[in-house]
Parts: structure tokens; C-alpha cells; sequence
């Protein structure tokens, strides 16, 4: 970045989360000492005590909005942030932490806590851009280390991150691993997932589990219906869907449709 | 036309890889009968089949010990010459300026072991597309100037197979250095053997060979003409590209598209698709760049790309462009079809759909002929 003297700020945040993602920064040994150098790590909790006062060049937020406390302290870091990208499934689709959203979060409350009436949560718990507007999202519970690189990279240089939206499916046929659902009658979540992990399950043979959320124009009622066809009840299609990405839209939509048994017709695929 | 017994394969195999070639050939792997690095007869899938049908593959026992008895692989031998991801150069800036180095293409002797009739269809086509255009893609004119093709006719056809609607098959007629057919009877198994080309006498002359008899020959004819009678697929070719080009607002896209995924299944393993995007990536310092080339398709919203978004942003549009290329649009590009009826967008496709069906549905309701009588 020839002209600018100071090296961008870039800043870590944590919401609800496992703190896997932010790991996953700490995890790029080989390209860490390369960040550091390209940019200056103001804040950053996870690595380190110190932090520097805002604004932000970059601002990375992991993690979903629980609280009413978190729903202002986004505002708070949109505010700081001259660009905000969101990192994993929980902060881009409210993680698995969002199966609250399915039930009756009071419930929960008053069965768990002995003292219900100190727990201070919101009844959902959702993605950041539904709070405050997002630059970038980054999919996958967790992100990918390299896409991650990618996106600071990007950031630096000024230009879009190049981080393909298409199916698992593709990573998947370009490794050479033979399809699990076709092959093996496995169901897989492959074709209507974000591309990004580079198709690990089925290198595996096992179905793929959505880490990353539906891809573009993801066509989840199509594919419900050819697993029903393999053979799996409502009840499994349900549990297919809600896990890391269980809000997401297509992915939620995909199992409510199986959920209130108003499943399109037994019009068998073929 | 010649004979080889079964063990004179294996001394073919040995042949080919003392000339330097890997021999690459039908392997069992994740219970698939998939093309991989054979080394002897012992690594063929003696007594295996496949079984296809949309979205559907299963490896099953044969009653025999066929070593050939199986249709073709999950993936094509495009994945050899046309490999899935390439760099093309590599990029460093330095105090003295800007570096650039070609990437080397690795371009291994390799001799394809059991290539079908329309997979040598399919090769033909990619060769035209890659090295008979005005740009000739030079990685893959050397990656195909290595290879040795022995081709393997089919004496069975698959579920979802087409070729004889196609014109490429069952039986391997050109673009092959050596063609077996294997043959099961009695207790015999033997090879008929056929030569395609100079390279190939060269190795047919160093086997142990004998002139096919009346019985041999009519066996080697009666096992692919079995195949042809055989075809779980077919396709009426009859005047297709117009048929299709005149259709383009048929309510069938809407129906297919209702279950396509757009996930791109059908053009990876399509032995004739050959798109591909380039990526640039650097480094965070910005002192090292490189550039990568890797498989794409037309099922990808980036694919249509350009300045205000995507001009195919419907699945809709992108299921039309992939078959009406495969069926109609080809043969004006190319002369010939897309599509050499090898049945794997069929079988690999998540949700089965079958382009062999979706042709057959808009013949059967031809908008045309209702604009016209209507
Ligand atoms: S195994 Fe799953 S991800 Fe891979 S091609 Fe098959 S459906 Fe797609
Ligand atoms: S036709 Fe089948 S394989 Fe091709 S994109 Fe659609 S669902 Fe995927
Ligand atoms: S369109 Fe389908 S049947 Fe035709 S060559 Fe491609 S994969 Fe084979
Ligand atoms: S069908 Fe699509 S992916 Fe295949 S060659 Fe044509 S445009 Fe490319």
C-alpha cells in the first residue's frame, strides 16, 4: 500500500462463539508474521492484552448477537469500523446457537438457572448483518485459514476477496473424490452448500454437513426431496439442516418445510 | 484383426511401462470402478460391474471374471489432460522489478488403459476445441502429445449409456493406438486386438499375438454389437439443435430447473466441457503473485459474469445454457455435438436428471409446432 504511512488497523471482535474462528488467525503460523507486518493488530483479544483506541481500518467480528448488551455493542463497533467483515457460521448465519430460534428460549432459562432472573438473553440468536450493514461475510464453522489470508489480502491491496459462492460439489468433483450420495446412497449437503472447506467429508466418505452455509441460489427443497427418496424421514431432514447454519435462510426454510409436515407431495425423484 | 490371451495383457502392461508410460487403467477404489495407476492384470477389477441409473451408481459382483466387464468411470480421462486446477505462472516483485516465470507443464508419458468408444469420441472433441481453434492451449497439446491409447470395446452397454444415438459407439472405429475386445468362452479368455496407429504396431509387434480365426472375429463383432442392442439411454438426434433453439421458452426449463441444483456435477464429469476461470492471487507483502487456472461451469453464477452482475442469474438459464451448448449451440461452434452419449451427467447428478429425458419432453410438446398450428 505505496502512499499510506501507516499500516491499517485491524481489529478482532467476539460475540457469541467458540472462539474457533478467531483461532483460525492465530493458526496461520506460516502467514502470521506476514499480517503483522501488513497490518497493525490493534485489537485483538484473543492474541493479546493490549489494544489500541479506535477507529478501525478492518474490523473482523466473530460470533452471533445473544444479548441485548451485544446487540448495542455492534453498533458501537460498525460505528468504529471503516470496514467490517463477519467471520464464521456464527456470525454469519447465528451458529448453532441458533437453534434457539426453533424453541422457547424461557424455557431453557428456568430449567438450567437456579437464579433465572440474572440471565439477561434475547430469545434468537442471530447473524451480524441483521444488525448492522456487513462489507464481507466469510463462511464456515470454522473459516477457512487460507480464505482468511485471502480476505485481509484482498483488504490490503484495496480489491474484492476472490472466494468462489458455488457448490461443495465442485471442490469436491475437482479432488477427485468419488460422490458419496450417488455412489454410496450417503446423504450430503454438498449440493447446497458454500464451497470453502474443499469437499473434506466426502474425501472421507461422509456426507457433507453444511459447515458453510447454503451456497448461491442453493435449490434445498429439490434436494430434500431426492433424500426423501433415499430415505430419510422428515424428522432426520430437520436435524440435517439445523446445525451450524440453522438460521440461515435456506437452510431454515429447508427445515421448517420438513418440520410442520407440509412437505411437498410424494412426488418421487427418480 | 488379432488375438492375445489374458496373460498376454499383463505383458502388455509391462511393455507400455517399460517404454516409460504409467499405465493408467479401470482400478477398484471407495467401491467405484475408478481410472488410476495400474501396474498388472492384478489391479483390474476382474468380476466387478457398475451399475447406473440417474443419481444412481452401485459396484456389483459379476458372475464372470471379466476384467473389462464395467461401462465407464466416475470421471473422465479429461481429468489427465485437462486437469481440474493448473498455475500458469508465478509473479515476483522485487528491487529490480517484476519477475515473471512460467509455470512448467508437467506433461508425464502416460498410456490410458480401457478408454470406450466414446470417451475417443470425446477426446477427439477436446482436441479440437484445445489445439485446432486459432489459440492453441499448449499444456494440453503437450499433456495429449504423451499419451498412448488402448482402447477397450464395450461388450456390455450401462443404464444410462447412449452412444449408438450419439454415433460413438460401442465399438471404437478411429483415434485409438491398440483397441481390445475381451472375450469370455468357455473357459477361454482372450483379447481380439486391433492396431489404430503407428505407435501402436510398434507395441503389437512385440506381443505374442496370433491371426484371429472366423470364431474369434464374429465373437469380437457379436460382444459390441451385444452392447449396441444394449443402451439404457437413447437420444433422437433428429434435427436436435433446432428443435432445441426453437424451444428456448418451453415451460420444461421452468420444470427442470424446479429440481436442477445448480451444482455443476453434470459439466465435471462431462468429458467434453472444457471451461475453466483464472484466478490471480498475491501475497499480503504483494511481492509474490500467481495465477491459477481451474475446471468452471456454465451452473456458476460468476460463470456469466460481467460489469452490473450475472447474466445467467436463474438456475433456469443456466440448466438451458448447459444442455442447449451440450445438444445445439456445439455444432455451430465445433461442427459436431457436445454431447458423445457417455451417460455421466445422468448418473452423477445428484437428482438425476437426465438429459436424455429432457430432450425427449420438449420434442414431445414442440412449442414450434403449436405456434404453427395454433
Ligand atoms: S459427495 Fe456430496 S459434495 Fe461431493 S459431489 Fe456428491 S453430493 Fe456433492
Ligand atoms: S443437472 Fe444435476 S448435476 Fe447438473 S447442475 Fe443440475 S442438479 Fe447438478
Ligand atoms: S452431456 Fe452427459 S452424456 Fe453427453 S458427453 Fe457429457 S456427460 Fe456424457
Ligand atoms: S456446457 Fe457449460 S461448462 Fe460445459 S462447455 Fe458448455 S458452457 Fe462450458
Amino acid at each position: 500500500m505505496s502512499g499510506i504511512a501507516a499500516k491499517p488497523k485491524l481489529a478482532v471482535w467476539k460475540f457469541a462463539s467458540c472462539d474457533g474462528c478467531q483461532l483460525s488467525l492465530l493458526d496461520c503460523e506460516d502467514e502470521l508474521l506476514a499480517v503483522a507486518g501488513a497490518v497493525q493488530i490493534a485489537s485483538f483479544p484473543e492474541a493479546s492484552s493490549a489494544s489500541v483506541e479506535g477507529p478501525y481500518d478492518l474490523s473482523l467480528v466473530e460470533g452471533s448477537v445473544t444479548t441485548p448488551h451485544d446487540a448495542r455493542r455492534i453498533r458501537e463497533i460498525r460505528r468504529q469500523s471503516r470496514r467490517l467483515v463477519t467471520i464464521g457460521a456464527c456470525a454469519t448465519a447465528g451458529g448453532i446457537q441458533a437453534l434457539r430460534n426453533f424453541a422457547d428460549v424461557d424455557a431453557f432459562v428456568s430449567t438450567v438457572y437456579a437464579s433465572p432472573e440474572y440471565i439477561d438473553t434475547l430469545a434468537t440468536s442471530t447473524p451480524i448483518a441483521e444488525h448492522v450493514p456487513v462489507d464481507f461475510e466469510l463462511r464456515g464453522c470454522p473459516i477457512s485459514k487460507s480464505q482468511l489470508i485471502e480476505v485481509i489480502t484482498a483488504f490490503v491491496h484495496g480489491r474484492r476477496p476472490d472466494v468462489p459462492t458455488y457448490s461443495v460439489c465442485e471442490e469436491c468433483k475437482r479432488a477427485g473424490n468419488l460422490c458419496v450420495m450417488v455412489a454410496h446412497g450417503t446423504p450430503c449437503l454438498g449440493p447446497v452448500t458454500h464451497a470453502g472447506c474443499g469437499a473434506l467429508c466426502p474425501a472421507y466418505n461422509r456426507g457433507c454437513y453444511g459447515c458453510f452455509g447454503p451456497k448461491e441460489t442453493p435449490n434445498a427443497p429439490a434436494l430434500s426431496e431426492r433424500l426423501a427418496g433415499l430415505g430419510m424421514s422428515d424428522p432426520e431432514l430437520v436435524r440435517l439442516y439445523r446445525t451450524f447454519n440453522a438460521h440461515a435462510e435456506a437452510f431454515r426454510e429447508a427445515s421448517e418445510a420438513r418440520e410442520h409436515g407440509d412437505s411437498p407431495t410424494e412426488k418421487k425423484s427418480p | 484383426m488379432q488375438v492375445i490371451e489374458r496373460e498376454e495383457l499383463d505383458r502388455l502392461i509391462g511393455l507400455l511401462a517399460g517404454d516409460g508410460y504409467e499405465v493408467i487403467g479401470p482400478t477398484l477404489r471407495d467401491d467405484a470402478i475408478q481410472y488410476g495407476p495400474v501396474r498388472g492384470i492384478e489391479d483390474l477389477p476382474a468380476g466387478w460391474t457398475d451399475e447406473q441409473d440417474g443419481g444412481h451408481y452401485r459396484l456389483r459382483r459379476r458372475d464372470d471374471r471379466a476384467l473389462f466387464g464395467y461401462v465407464v468411470g466416475p470421471q473422465s480421462w479429461k481429468q489427465y489432460l485437462f486437469p481440474p486446477s493448473q498455475t500458469i505462472f508465478r509473479a515476483r516483485r522485487d528491487a529490480d522489478g517484476l519477475h515473471m516465470e512460467p509455470a512448467p507443464v508437467q506433461a508425464p508419458k502416460r498410456a490410458f488403459l480401457g478408454m470406450r468408444a466414446c470417451e475417443l469420441h470425446a477426446l477427439a472433441i477436446q482436441d479440437q476445441v484445445f489445439t485446432e481453434g486459432p489459440y492453441v492451449d499448449e499444456p494440453y497439446e503437450r499433456r495429449r502429445g504423451s499419451i498412448f491409447r488402448v482402447a477397450v470395446n464395450c461388450g456390455q452397454a450401462g443404464g444410462t449409456c447412449f452412444c449408438v444415438s450419439m454415433e460413438t459407439g460401442p465399438r471404437a472405429d478411429r483415434g485409438f493406438d491398440l483397441a481390445l475386445t475381451e472375450i469370455l468362452e468357455g473357459g477361454r479368455h482372450y483379447f481380439t486386438l486391433e492396431v489404430g496407429s503407428d505407435a501402436g504396431q510398434a507395441v503389437a509387434d512385440r506381443l505374442s499375438a496370433s491371426q484371429a480365426g472366423e470364431d474369434e472375429h464374429r465373437a469380437s463383432m457379436a460382444a459390441t454389437e451385444a452392447a449396441a442392442a444394449q443402451m439404457g439411454r437413447q437420444l433422437d438426434t433428429q434435427d436436435l439443435p433446432a428443435l432445441l433453439m426453437g424451444n428456448l421458452e418451453h415451460p420444461r426449463w421452468d420444470e427442470v430447473a424446479d429440481r436442477c441444483l445448480s451444482c455443476a456435477n453434470c459439466t465435471m464429469v462431462c468429458p467434453t466441457c472444457f471451461c475453466s476461470s483464472v484466478h490471480d492471487s498475491a501475497d499480503l507483502a504483494g511481492s509474490e503473485a500467481v495465477r491459477e487456472r481451474v475446471w468452471d461451469s456454465c451452473f456458476n453464477q460468476a460463470f456469466s459474469y460481467i460489469a452490473g452482475g450475472s447474466i445467467r442469474s436463474t438456475p433456469v438459464s443456466r440448466y438451458r445454457q448447459w444442455m442447449t451448448h451440450k445438444l445445439a449451440t456445439w455444432h455451430e461452434q465445433f461442427g459436431t455435438s457436445g454431447c458423445v452419449g457417455c451417460g455421466r451427467c445422468i448418473t452423477w447428478c445428484p437428482v438425476g436428471i437426465d438429459i436424455t429425458e429432457e430432450a425427449a419432453a420438449i420434442r414431445a410438446t414442440d412449442q414450434r409446432r403449436k405456434r404453427r398450428d395454433g
